[in-house]
């Protein structure tokens, strides 16, 4: 397992899903990847985009708006 | 063993694009759906700009119709290859600067692209003959068959027996009895289908996906290609038509002034690439000016930043002009008064 970082800041949905989902292609089972964004559509998009796509969201923090989700890649199994 | 095709259906986050790909997975057809993002969906931008429209849901519907239907969402970023479409459409605009016709040609082709590269059979959309007065008429329905590659492997399940077998009807991949006739601008076809299928919430109907086909909007985006002499346009540039008030007080700068909170922070983002004011002796709104400017300009433009700040009826507002040097320079104005601010002003 590898931890990789993603900023995502100032850009608008769907940016951050796109470019989570570019990041994630890149990435092992296994693999967490943290995404750092500024756009609150990100807090139901982010782990939308995850659940249809069968990774896991390990944690979400909103502080000052600014948002970090977690994602584990293929953690749903799929 | 029978093969089990699969589709890729357009997902736009509107009803008729799920209920499209919904009756052909109800054929054994496994469907993924795909959603171009161009630069200039609606979506939940202003929603997320927005604070006053902080109730409503800050979702991605394509990706909340994907998960309704179960399937996977590949969201294509064709920001810069969809320019083209935008600046030079080959079958016009609309009424606004929407290229509909074109926009679903160049969709259409993406997705054939896709299916080839990712071996599935073929192309659903969600298109309705006679619902839309550019893309979606009898006879611009063929054009977009043609001039994407796609032909007949594009299927529009929800007319598709208004319009002549496509090649999975008359392989058998499709039971064409299954389909639909639906024809015209009513929506009660579809709101009758989505009940069937026990489908009881949907965003919007139809239409309102793409700011092209915004009078407002698509005056802002003809001011900056007729002011910057050149048709073009960065993603930046289309990001900031949609929030602010914009204001061009001289041919040579405009101000973009934050509407609230929610456009304040947005523009906030933007403060390192254009001159910015800021209103210090009140409450106010921060601006970003679009241009050259010299002193007077910045004047003017601090005066009319002033008027839309707490202090519009006081004698003087301080502001900071922050330049893109770095340099702050401190000023107070005299609001403008508003029958003082020209109504061409307004972009």
């Amino acid at each position: 397992m590898s931890e990789h970082h993603l900023d995502a800041r100032n850009i608008l949905c769907p940016l951050p899903v796109i470019r989570t989902q570019d990041a994630v292609q890149e990435l092992d089972k296994g693999d967490w990847l943290i995404v750092v964004c500024t756009d609150p559509g990100a807090l139901n998009d982010i782990p939308m985009w995850s659940r249809i796509n069968g990774h896991k969201i390990l944690d979400m923090k909103n502080d000052n708006d600014e948002i970090t989700i977690t994602i584990e890649v293929n953690g749903l199994g799929s | 063993m029978t093969i089990q095709r699969k589709a890729v259906a357009l997902i736009s986050g509107g009803l008729d694009s799920m209920l499209a790909a919904r009756v052909i997975m109800e054929q054994g057809v496994h469907v993924e759906g795909i959603n171009f993002f161009t630069g200039f969906c609606v979506e939940g931008h202003t929603h997320a700009i927005r604070k006053k429209d902080k109730a409503k849901p800050k979702r991605n519907n394509a990706l909340w119709v994907a998960e309704q239907l179960g399937i996977k969402l590949h969201i294509v970023d064709v920001i810069e290859p969809y320019k083209t479409v935008v600046l030079n459409p080959k079958h016009g605009y609309g009424a606004n600067l929407n290229p509909c016709l074109d926009c679903k040609g160049f969709m259409v082709t993406k997705a054939y692209e896709w299916i080839q590269q990712h071996k599935f059979d073929f192309i659903i959309t969600g298109e309705v003959m006679g619902q839309r007065p550019m893309s979606q008429r009898k006879d611009t329905l063929p054009v977009i068959q043609k001039e994407s590659g796609a032909g007949d492997l594009l299927v529009r399940p929800l007319c598709a027996k208004k319009l002549p077998p496509t090649l999975p009807e008359r392989e058998g991949w499709l039971d064409r009895d299954e389909l639909y006739d639906f024809a015209g601008r009513s929506r009660k076809p579809q709101m009758a289908l989505a009940e069937k299928f026990g489908i009881k919430e949907y965003a919007k109907p139809a239409g309102g996906c793409c700011f092209l086909t915004d009078e407002s909007y698509s005056k802002k985006l003809a001011d900056l290609w007729q002011t910057r002499g050149t048709r073009d346009y960065e993603l930046d540039d289309i990001m900031l038509l949609k929030v602010g008030r914009h204001l061009r007080p001289r041919p040579h700068f405009k101000v973009i002034i934050s509407r609230e909170e929610g456009e304040t922070k947005f523009m906030e983002g933007y403060r390192k690439s254009f001159t910015h004011l800021r209103i210090l002796s009140h409450g106010g709104p921060l601006a970003l000016i679009d241009g050259d400017t010299g002193n007077d300009d910045l004047r003017l433009a601090a005066q009319l930043v002033a008027r839309y700040s707490q202090g519009r009826d006081a004698d003087h507002v301080d502001l900071a002009i922050h330049h893109l040097n770095g340099d702050v320079e401190q000023l107070s104005v005299t609001p403008l008064k508003q029958e003082n601010i020209p109504q061409d002003w307004y972009v």
